[in-house]
């Protein structure tokens, strides 16, 4: 409680006395009202609040303020709680302190914060260019890129969300911005089945509320584009016709959001020799260059400044046959808000490079790992699940013979704890990609060695990509949890 | 994944080891092991011992002779640990980067296949030789083939004359490839990884 004098505002004075000073005695106080502005705020929020004292005589304009909750100033400038998640009513009282029994009262609605929105809707389609280039089991957000620091900005669609892999990497010919390139810096990075090439620029990152700012991106380009793509680079795959990232048709989306278990792409890069990942472009060839992780191509969400330790992405359940598209959501942050806890979600922690192990009848394939831009269930081949290879030109998909074939596996953190199995459906490819449905739970394929858990895996569930190095309820990243 | 380096005086030891067990055990698993950056003149004198006298050449490969294994290892600027396995002699080479590649090598003295394992894929170019061509036919064909509905997915080429497979994220590549034609008799595919 604080006794002060208010600002008060004296309305009026009662009766035939005009003296406006002395005779306290033969003052009285008449009433007191209040009033707060704004009388609805946040959190954390102030509220300015003023006393209206009405007497007779020379009396006393002075009152005392309290709040229900929260805290007032001698002023009356009152300051509402720090945090709550339920809406409030403040009761604030202004009381003279000539007469303690005449007050007045005024409420104060305090609201949860506004807090910044970390939901983007994810969409399973069959991508940018349905009629040319028709994907399948991929997911897809919307985000907006500025270059930094300005209002210069891009809302890109199409955008592919990987597990798999840190960082933004936008098809150049989407580009519409010009996002300032780093120093003559180029990246080659490798993906699964290719590779993709261009110069590491900056870019401030807007997905839902969330931002990021000046964060290393990829712009990849053609393998026609400049600088030229180094022999050492496509030689790590399937040479220039492995540049997957040259057009929207052959990457499949128009940039790839990397929102994976790592921050950034090459810790190797830190040190000489460099592998051949980040290329000094600045002569007349590009070499091998040592970067900094700083530098590095990075994982945006581990830079928002909230909900940064991880995300979510929540899919509805996909009928055996498939659906022709998919609603869900990519969900920013582990345990930072009431829409991203854990719950009962078992957490399975990855080894230093981003893999646990699957067990499949009896047998344990410890370079396991579960990546939503795989797009379908890769294990193991026909000869270990007696699952069938498709007729040519499908062959590098499962066609078994009764359809659905159900299986199950168990998962192991690299903590050594298993879950419950996992039950899964294998139907055949040739009939779902005879289809127009983008989304598929039963499309699966081989995979000599190990399991990769791709989109397939994801329906129905809701799979946590913990980043490493950052802490969450369930622990520090690097892990799933589902 | 990655391996320590082995010190002079250990690399010294292996030597030693390894000239004792090449002449006593030819059976022996674990035929030598020692750290090529310090040892290229000795590993070669080695090697040459243990699969006759082969030359050099400038750039190893799938279906090249066992001396490539060394050319790939000062590629690599790896170190060289051999095993053999009786139906087959595997080199691993380790690179500084934790890169890791096996090249298993047939009694007639060929690479029939080559295995890899670590934070990016090899120089596929290289380690391929003349089966890379081949293998990126087959997976342009599988591309242009499945262009309707594009799979994002490990690699997997199967053709008569090569099969080579590859998995991974970023941060962590494996695959092998080999020659059906070439894999001694009593050796399985699996061997290869």
């Amino acid at each position: 409680m604080l006794l002060a004098v208010a600002s008060v505002i004296v309305m009026a004075a009662c009766g035939g006395s005009g003296s406006g000073g002395g005779g306290g005695s033969m003052s009285t106080i008449t009433s007191v009202a209040v009033t707060c502005s704004p009388s609805t705020i946040q959190y954390g929020q102030t509220s300015q609040c003023s006393a209206t004292v009405m007497g007779t005589g020379s009396f006393s304009s002075t009152v005392t303020w309290t709040a229900s909750a929260g805290s007032i100033s001698a002023s009356g400038l009152f300051t509402a709680p720090s945090g709550g998640n339920v809406s409030l009513l403040v009761i604030v009282t202004a009381t003279s302190t000539q007469d303690t029994t005449k007050s007045g009262m005024a409420n104060i609605t305090v609201n949860p914060v506004q807090q910044a929105n970390n939901v983007v809707p994810v969409v399973v389609d069959l991508g940018p260019d349905p009629q040319n280039a028709p994907t399948v089991d991929t997911p897809y957000v919307t985000i907006t890129i500025c270059v930094p620091g300005t209002n210069t900005c891009q809302t890109i669609d199409h955008v592919e969300v990987d597990t798999g892999s840190p960082g933004l990497r936008i098809v150049s010919s989407v580009l519409t911005i010009p996002l300032p390139k780093q120093n003559n810096l180029d990246e080659c990075l490798v993906f699964l089945d290719g590779y993709v090439w261009g110069p590491v620029a900056t870019a401030d990152i807007t997905v839902a509320g969330e931002k990021a700012s000046s964060v290393p991106v990829q712009i990849m380009i053609p393998s026609t584009g400049s600088p030229p793509v180094p022999s050492s680079c496509s030689s790590q795959s399937m040479g220039p016709n492995g540049n997957e990232g040259g057009s929207v048709d052959t990457f499949g989306a128009n940039a790839l959001i990397g929102v994976g278990l790592f921050q950034q792409d090459c810790p190797a890069c830190t040190t000489s020799p460099p592998p051949d990942a980040y290329y000094d472009c600045s002569g007349s060839s590009c070499n091998p260059t040592t970067v900094s992780l700083a530098q590095q191509v990075t994982n945006p969400v581990s830079l928002f400044a909230a909900d940064n330790n991880g995300v979510l992405i929540q899919l509805p359940a996909v009928p055996d046959g498939g659906s022709a598209t998919v609603n869900g959501s990519l969900i920013f942050g582990i345990g930072t808000q009431s829409n991203n806890a854990l719950g009962s979600a078992m957490v399975y922690p990855t080894d230093n490079v981003g893999n646990f192990t699957t067990t499949f009848n009896g047998t344990s394939y410890p370079a396991s790992f579960i990546d939503s831009g795989s797009n379908g269930l890769f294990f193991l081949d026909s000869k270990t699940t007696g699952i069938p290879a498709c007729a040519k030109p499908v062959n590098t998909w499962y066609c078994p013979s009764t359809s659905p074939d159900n299986l199950t596996a168990v998962n192991q953190g690299s903590n050594g704890q298993s879950g419950p199995p996992t039950n899964f459906s294998i139907e055949d490819a040739s009939n779902l990609l005879n289809t127009n449905n983008s989304a598929f739970s039963t499309l699966g394929g081989p995979n000599p060695g190990s399991f990769d858990w791709g989109l397939s895996f994801f329906f129905g569930k809701s799979v946590f990509t913990a980043i490493e190095n950052k802490s969450t309820p369930g622990g520090a990243g690097p892990y799933w949890a589902y | 994944m990655s391996r320590n380096k082995p010190s002079k005086i250990e690399f010294i030891t292996r030597i030693v080891v390894a000239q004792f067990s090449n002449a006593g055990r030819a059976d022996s698993m674990n035929i030598f092991k020692f750290g090529g950056i310090y040892s290229k003149r000795a590993s070669r004198h080695l090697l040459s011992s243990l699969l006759l006298i082969l030359p050099l050449p400038a750039m190893a490969a799938l279906g090249d002779n066992a001396a490539s294994v060394l050319a790939d290892q000062a590629r690599m600027k790896g170190t060289l640990r051999s095993v053999d396995a009786h139906t087959y002699v595997m080199h691993e080479i380790t690179a500084p980067t934790g890169a890791v590649v096996r090249e298993y090598v047939s009694p007639a003295g060929a690479v029939f296949g080559v295995a890899w394992d670590g934070p990016f894929p090899p120089n596929l170019q290289q380690l391929l030789g003349p089966y890379y061509q081949q293998a990126q036919q087959a997976q342009q064909a599988a591309a242009s083939a499945q262009q309707q509905r594009g799979r994002r997915a490990p690699v997997v080429i199967e053709t008569p004359g090569l099969v080579m497979y590859q998995t991974g994220h970023v941060r962590s590549f494996h695959g092998q490839a080999y020659i059906p034609q070439l894999v001694p008799q009593g050796v399985q595919a699996s061997e290869i990884h």
